[in-house]
């Protein structure tokens, strides 16, 4: 299949320069290039965005037409719950906090590898980043956007979510920022606006291109205006270069403090299987690895969709399922240290909660996590699974459901055995719970897909650079 | 075709960064100062080239990110201390680890805010109209090409002799800038 077959990509060959498949692996043995020879200035470009100034592909009509369908669907169910209210979702005392905080952590999570990809690898200066970092921001931006409607759709009245911003109001009432409640308002907003700044800081040269190639009289003025009237001055590359490189390193703690937060809203309770130390670095590390699983989970079709393999290529898979490998392994850790601590902390309530995740009501939930984000990616142990396209992309999707999962067993299966057995409770998602995650996904899926069809989705300018950079290197001169 | 005051400046195009970089030096040396170069990619060491040193990103960044620290903390003990105190479990008023997640986060916001309009603030962006974009050669600057402009507000400036030194740096084309 095309997939291990990088070479036979796309690769226009109008300007092909002398550099052959043996040369390029001389050079690097064993790995594989970050852009495949022949690339040149003008066939990246053109390439690029051309996916954009193009034709409109019949998959994409088709994707996107399915995908609105599932995005009626939520708007279906979430007008529902804003006529009827929060009774039509399964939450009710004791299991107050169901499927919308567990979408919600979930979501939120997704975003974290979008930020690591973008902040922290240019600041290690990875290059291994530079054709998906736009594509994870962009899945950042659109999982912060579900992740913070749920919060909103679980109040009671959400119509007054405001309230949580602090606003001289005629009542005179002030948010209490004593709690992890407030504090998760101002991570996620913070999160979001940075997040939005940082895309669209690094979209904007290409937004200049855009702008130079597009034919037509629509797309010349909306990128013409959005690029802001980018003309590529050095002088403006340096303070450029400089403001994105201080936003990445504001970005980087953002990395760790949203999660940390999140988990604050659990752990500073008394519940037990919430109240832990462990928790915020714990949140962070499933945050990375079901992000990491959500981007190859969308990179893997796009590449294959728009013959992106040239400058995507199997590097950066690779690349991308060790990472999902140790932070599977972080969360491993923590697991154990969660089972061990139950039992050393000698906590009744806590060695009860342990056991009851394993052999209680709700015995296949932990099993299912062990499953999904123990066993399955050990396999990535393994170069022939990391190289391996398919086998990454079926580990991704083991993830992604394991680390939903996971949040269930967190929130609900807590939630269910406290302290009072006479407060014992089992609960399961209504329809509507359903078809509120499941709408979020559509939303997600669908915002991708405008993503993919109106901004150029690898980011042009850097990959010029990373290109010059390569030529350096090998010797050769364009 | 026009007079040295009724243009804009001169426009050499290239066809690759190391090109560039060494025409810009070039121009160095011959003593002009005000020119610029625009290019499709950040070229390592071509803002020193073209006589543009110091970026203010970043003290323009710190300021941002210390007055949204200072300002977030001080709201957060108004709120919580003067204005509407809660007594939450005999914990004292000003309570501060509790304002620190607010403080971080705001500080983190207004710090990339001042970044990013800072940035946009130094550049002169938006701007919706510039000379350069007069030459039709130009909307390849923003793909593959490389292009040096000398200005004729330049005091070594002059429209025959500044053509004749662009076109010794082996160009692809030499064009007037129209103002």
């Amino acid at each position: 299949m095309s997939d291990q077959q990088p070479q036979e990509a796309n690769v226009p060959h109008e300007e092909v320069r002398s550099i052959t498949e043996e040369e390029s692996a001389r050079r690097m043995p064993g790995r594989p290039p970050l852009i495949l020879p022949g690339y040149t200035y003008r066939s990246l470009t053109e390439q690029i965005s051309s996916i954009v100034l193009g034709r409109t592909p019949l998959g994409w009509w088709a994707g996107a037409f399915f995908l609105f369908l599932i995005v009626m669907i939520f708007l279906y169910a979430v007008g529902y719950l804003f006529y009827t209210g929060v009774g039509i979702w399964g939450v009710n005392i004791p299991i107050a906090w169901g499927f919308a905080i567990v979408d919600f952590v979930w979501w939120i999570g997704i975003g974290h590898a979008g930020t690591l990809i973008s902040a922290i690898l240019l600041l290690m200066y990875q290059s291994w980043r530079t054709s998906i970092n736009r594509i994870a921001e962009a899945m950042t931006l659109f999982a912060i956007s579900q992740a913070a409607m749920f919060p909103i759709l679980h109040l009671g009245r959400p119509w007054l979510f405001y309230w949580l911003i602090p606003y001289p109001s005629t009542m005179n009432v002030w948010p209490q920022f004593r709690s992890s409640l407030t504090w998760d308002v101002f991570a996620i907003t913070t999160y979001f606006i940075v997040s939005l700044i940082f895309w669209y800081m690094g979209a904007l040269p290409d937004f200049g291109t855009m702008r130079d190639r597009a034919k037509r009289r629509i797309p010349q003025v909306l990128f013409g205006i959005v690029a802001l009237g980018w003309r590529g001055s050095i002088k403006h590359w340096r303070n450029y270069q400089m403001a994105y490189l201080i936003i990445a390193a504001l970005a980087t703690p953002l990395v760790v403090s949203v999660h940390s937060v999140v988990s604050l809203d659990f752990t500073i309770s008394i519940v037990p299987g919430w109240h832990s130390t462990i928790f915020p670095p714990y949140f962070v590390a499933g945050a990375l690895l079901s992000g990491f699983a959500m981007v190859l989970t969308l990179v893997i079709p796009i590449r294959s969709f728009y013959r992106l393999h040239g400058l995507i290529t199997d590097r950066y898979i690779e690349n991308m399922a060790r990472w999902m490998l140790v932070t599977a392994l972080v969360v491993d850790y923590s697991y154990a240290t969660e089972l061990f601590m139950s039992w050393y902390s000698g906590d009744v309530f806590e060695e009860y909660m342990s056991i009851t995740r394993m052999f209680g009501a709700y015995w296949w939930v932990w099993w299912s996590v062990m499953m999904c984000n123990v066993v399955v990616p050990q396999a990535l142990w393994f170069r022939g699974v990391r190289r391996n396209v398919m086998a990454v992309f079926f580990v991704a999707m083991f993830i992604n459901v394991g680390m939903w999962i996971e949040r269930f067993m967190i929130i609900v299966v807590s939630l269910s055995r406290d302290f009072l057995p006479s407060s014992w409770e089992q609960y399961a998602g209504t329809v509507w719970d359903w078809a509120t995650f499941i709408g979020t996904l559509g939303v997600f899926a669908w915002l991708m897909f405008l993503f993919v069809r109106l901004v150029p989705m690898i980011s042009m300018s850097e990959s010029k650079e990373l290109l010059s950079e390569q030529e350096l290197t090998a010797g050769t001169h364009a | 075709m026009i007079a040295g005051n009724e243009i804009y400046g001169l426009m050499a195009e290239f066809d690759s960064d190391r090109d560039i970089l060494l025409a810009a030096r070039r121009a160095q040396e011959a003593g002009y100062t005000r020119m610029d170069a625009c290019t499709p990619h950040p070229v390592e060491g071509l803002a020193d080239a073209v006589g543009y040193r110091k970026t203010r990103v970043p003290v323009i960044a710190l300021s941002g990110g210390a007055i949204g620290g200072a300002i977030a903390l001080l709201l957060l003990y108004w709120i919580n201390v003067i204005t509407y105190p809660i007594n939450v479990g005999g914990r004292p008023m000003a309570s501060w680890p509790a304002f620190i997640p607010p403080t971080f986060e705001l500080t983190v916001l207004c710090a990339s805010l001042a970044a990013l309009f800072g940035m946009l603030a130094l550049n002169r962006l938006p701007q919706p109209y510039h000379p350069v974009f007069n030459v039709p050669e130009f909307e390849r600057a923003t793909q593959d090409r490389f292009f040096l402009v000398i200005e004729a507000s330049d005091p070594r400036f002059d429209v025959e002799q500044t053509r004749r030194f662009l076109e010794s740096l082996n160009p692809l084309g030499v064009y007037d800038v129209e103002p």
